[in-house]
């Protein structure tokens, strides 16, 4: 079955010397794993990617050789690891091509960069009456931070709308800009849908009428190279775990002249340049937001996730993704009675469905069996389940080491599922 | 492949495309609404309570194929019954689809409900079988709070 499929759609597999899956496969020591005596299929990569041997060294010889805290030491451990930390914040400035590397604060992750922006800089700037903006496919961490803002402050939270491709409608979205809007936060690419917004419009519309503009890039930063500068967007958040890198750590991103004039985010160690109990100096950017001990194994393993990409070269997994994305989302579609949810023109690898009849969490059983990991249920985005009049879908997310036989897998499973479950 | 058989067995299968007792009751004295955060079920149960008995009992609401066929099964389970029967099934129907059912005979007798004893082979699949069961102990404590499988 799954083979006629293959055989009679018309995005084939790419010329094999361009992209080595085999030889990529083998830095991911998971990706052999047996589940209910299958082969591992694993399709949840939007939820967190797997792991390369480079990133799990990376971070196990930081306890085994370097093991120390970072900024306050002069012996010989403390020094080097603090020089590896902010190694690590080079390679994501580099990354990410911001201006200069103080622009990196180091934080848990995209939910985290979120909420400090929305603490610190939200707090100081929106006040009643005024607006953030976003968009109708946010991640809940992309809505609860501006909701609670909101509150706080009596502003409003603004919704632009999408069209039933889920692609954001831009006039819409330019016609909700105005004198009061503080903010614009939207994510730069669809954790459900993989629709990947028109940013660069986006920010010229904002900035026209001088509003600073937050791109959530947990998943973007997966699948497209970002040019922070190019883009001139004024936040930039990053999720480690799912760019391959470890569970807890993550990037934000800001404008020097935006960080600077922000009030700190935590109080405590290292953000202070001096305390005393009638006032504390806080100290420059990027360490104001850098209170306490951070996660410097994660940051140092973050920091290979970042060499590995660079080394397959970012380009060339998206356009083998791409090819991924075609294959599946053909490959889909021949199946009876399936809906693929989200059809942008612009989109990356990651594709929702749902199954005439059938809950995504039965189809998620189904599925689990044949050793295939899919995302099934909300996706944190229940406001977007809702414009699509479906309480839940099934996500299949594809990177770099995923492969068209992998897709096979899926279309086999899915019939699978009818058979079980009629 | 058989564990998937036995979870998804036919009467589940049938009861979760044709569910029974689903529908509003404008004239129940208890309701409750169940929600499951995981996975997005939702379930809103409406109980005729006369005295100590359950006259009547409906459903409605959006789920997967268990919760929808539990939430059917139920009510045609507890129709009838006394408060203090009812939590005895449901201690019961706990047993069971955690896997911790006495195999001696002398549980309660669960009569069709048993067709759930797939779900102990699926831990993540628990909540989904007793979800309507948690939101029936919440409608019978007169409770308006969302019940939830947390
Ligand atoms: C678009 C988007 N934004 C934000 C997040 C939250 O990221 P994290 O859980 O890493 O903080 C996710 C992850 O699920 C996401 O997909």
């Amino acid at each position: 079955m799954a083979t006629t499929t293959r055989e009679v759609t018309p995005t084939t597999k790419p010329a094999g010397a361009a992209f080595d899956v085999a030889r990529i496969r083998r830095d991911f020591p998971i990706l052999k794993a047996k589940v209910h005596g299958k082969p591992l299929v694993y399709f949840d990569n939007a939820a967190t990617a797997q792991k390369p041997r480079q990133v799990i060294e990376a971070e196990q010889q930081f306890y085994l050789s370097l093991c120390s805290n970072v900024h306050r030491g002069v012996h010989w451990l403390s020094e080097n690891a603090t020089q590896a930390y902010e190694e690590a914040r080079a390679k994501a400035q580099h990354f990410l091509n911001a201006a200069e590397s103080r622009e990196i604060i180091f934080v848990r992750g995209t939910t985290e960069a979120i909420n400090l922006v929305a603490g610190t800089y939200g707090r100081k700037n929106v006040q009643a009456g005024d607006e953030v903006v976003i968009s109708a496919m946010e991640h809940h961490s992309n809505i609860v931070p501006w909701q609670m803002l909101c509150e706080e402050k009596g502003a409003k939270l603004r919704v632009a709308p999408i069209n039933d491709r889920g692609e954001l409608l831009l006039e819409e979205f330019e016609k909700l800009l105005g004198p009061r809007t503080k903010l614009v936060a939207v994510t730069h690419v669809s954790n459900v849908l993989g629709t990947i917004n028109p940013v660069r419009q986006i920010i010229e519309m904002a900035h026209r009428q001088s509003i600073p503009v937050l791109l959530d890039g947990a998943q973007a930063a997966v699948h497209v190279k970002v040019d922070v500068c190019a883009l001139d967007c004024d936040f930039y958040t990053v999720s480690g775990h799912k760019l391959y890198g470890p569970t807890g750590i993550g990037l934000l991103y800001g404008k020097a002249k935006l960080l600077e004039a922000m009030p700190p985010y935590h109080g405590g160690g290292d953000m202070i340049s001096s305390v005393s109990f009638e006032k504390t100096l806080y100290n420059v950017i990027p360490c104001k937001f850098e209170a306490g001990t951070p996660n410097i194994a994660g940051t140092l393993g973050l920091g290979a996730a970042i060499d590995y990409l660079d080394a397959l070269g970012l380009e060339n997994a998206a356009r083998y993704e791409h090819q991924l994305l075609m294959y599946a989302t053909d490959a889909l579609s021949r199946i009876p009675g399936l809906r693929i949810v989200g059809t942008a023109k612009e989109k990356a690898s990651v594709i929702s469905f749902v199954m005439d009849g059938l809950h995504p969490h039965d189809v998620g059983t189904v599925l689990d069996q044949e050793g295939i990991a899919v995302r099934t249920g909300h996706h944190c985005a229940q406001p977007l389940m809702d414009r699509f009049g479906v309480p839940a879908t099934t996500r299949a997310s594809l990177v770099f080491y995923n492969t068209f036989e992998e897709i096979d897998v899926l279309v086999k499973g899915l019939h699978k599922v009818r058979e079980i479950l009629g | 492949m058989s564990d998937l058989h036995a979870l998804y067995q036919e009467v589940i299968l049938d009861h979760c495309k044709r569910p029974h007792n689903f529908r509003p009751m404008p004239d129940s004295n208890r309701t409750a609404q169940g929600y499951n955060p995981l996975c997005g079920d939702k379930v809103t149960l409406f109980v005729k309570l006369d005295g100590d008995r359950i006259f009547d009992v409906s459903f409605q609401g959006s789920g997967c194929a268990i919760s929808t066929a539990s939430a059917s099964l139920l009510t045609e389970t507890v129709k009838g019954k006394t408060l203090a029967e009812v939590e005895s099934i449901f201690a019961g129907f706990h047993d069971l689809v955690t896997g911790k059912a006495k195999t001696d005979g002398k549980g309660p007798a669960l009569g069709k409900l048993a067709v759930f004893s797939g779900v102990s082979e699926f831990p993540v699949r628990v909540k989904c079988a007793t979800l309507v069961w948690h939101t029936l102990r919440s409608a019978l404590q007169g409770g308006e709070a969302v019940a939830t499988t947390e």
